[in-house]
């Protein structure tokens, strides 16, 4: 899957729930259908980025994990 | 999500008010509206002269919870203070002092960090809650 990442988001050290929160912040500006990717060490990363992305309509749309590092693909609505 | 959550901080010590700062800010990237109400000793805190102190723990932190909560924050987590910031730049978090505790604790909005929006009384912070959630913390 290629895809054009508009908008990158280092959240790696960061603790809940500042990955979610540089994300959100992030994204705002953005225009819809942008590509934002984030990298985050947070373990709780993983379930909170799918609840945030299944309430405010934000699509996750890739995961995976790299070691200790958890990498998210979102597409702003 | 539209029903706002409201959070009542009561306590002034720093992991009580960082606990409260996640639940906040998470809320806010929700993009759910907060109403954050500043009672006692948690108003005493946001005095702009101090909200970089040292505010001390709950007593059940005891001296390894001290250690745990100082490693953290070496470690580079955002203090409680900024993370009300980074909430309030995501738009919806309003952030009252109660007027009660103004006079208790002999404050004018001035003496207060510019994370508070203003002063109100209890009617004030009911009517903005509306059937939202209330914490107190």
């Amino acid at each position: 899957m290629t895809l054009q990442i508009t908008r990158q988001v280092d959240a790696r050290g960061l603790t809940c729930p500042m990955p979610i929160v540089k994300t959100a912040q992030a994204i705002a500006p953005l225009a819809p259908g942008s590509i934002v990717e984030v990298l985050a060490t947070d373990a709780g990363s993983v379930k909170d980025f799918a609840a945030w992305s299944r309430t405010t309509g934000h699509q996750l749309i890739d995961q995976s994990v790299d070691g200790a590092v958890y990498r998210f693909v979102i597409r702003r609505k | 999500m539209d029903e706002p959550l409201n959070v009542v901080l009561f306590s002034g010590t720093d992991d009580r008010l960082q606990a409260a700062s996640v639940l906040v800010a998470g809320a806010a990237a929700l993009g759910r509206p907060v109403n954050v109400f500043l009672q006692y000793w948690a108003l005493d805190a946001f005095r702009a002269d101090r909200i970089n102190a040292d505010h001390g723990l709950a007593p059940e932190a005891g001296e390894a919870g001290r250690a745990a909560v100082d490693a953290l924050h070496a470690a580079g987590q955002a203090g409680w203070a900024e993370t009300l910031r980074q909430a309030k730049d995501l738009g919806g978090v309003e952030i009252e002092a109660c007027s009660l505790s103004m006079d208790l604790l002999h404050l004018r909005q001035e003496d207060l960090d510019p994370l508070v929006d203003g002063v109100e009384g209890v009617t004030a912070f009911y009517l903005a809650a509306g059937d939202g959630q209330v914490l107190f913390i």
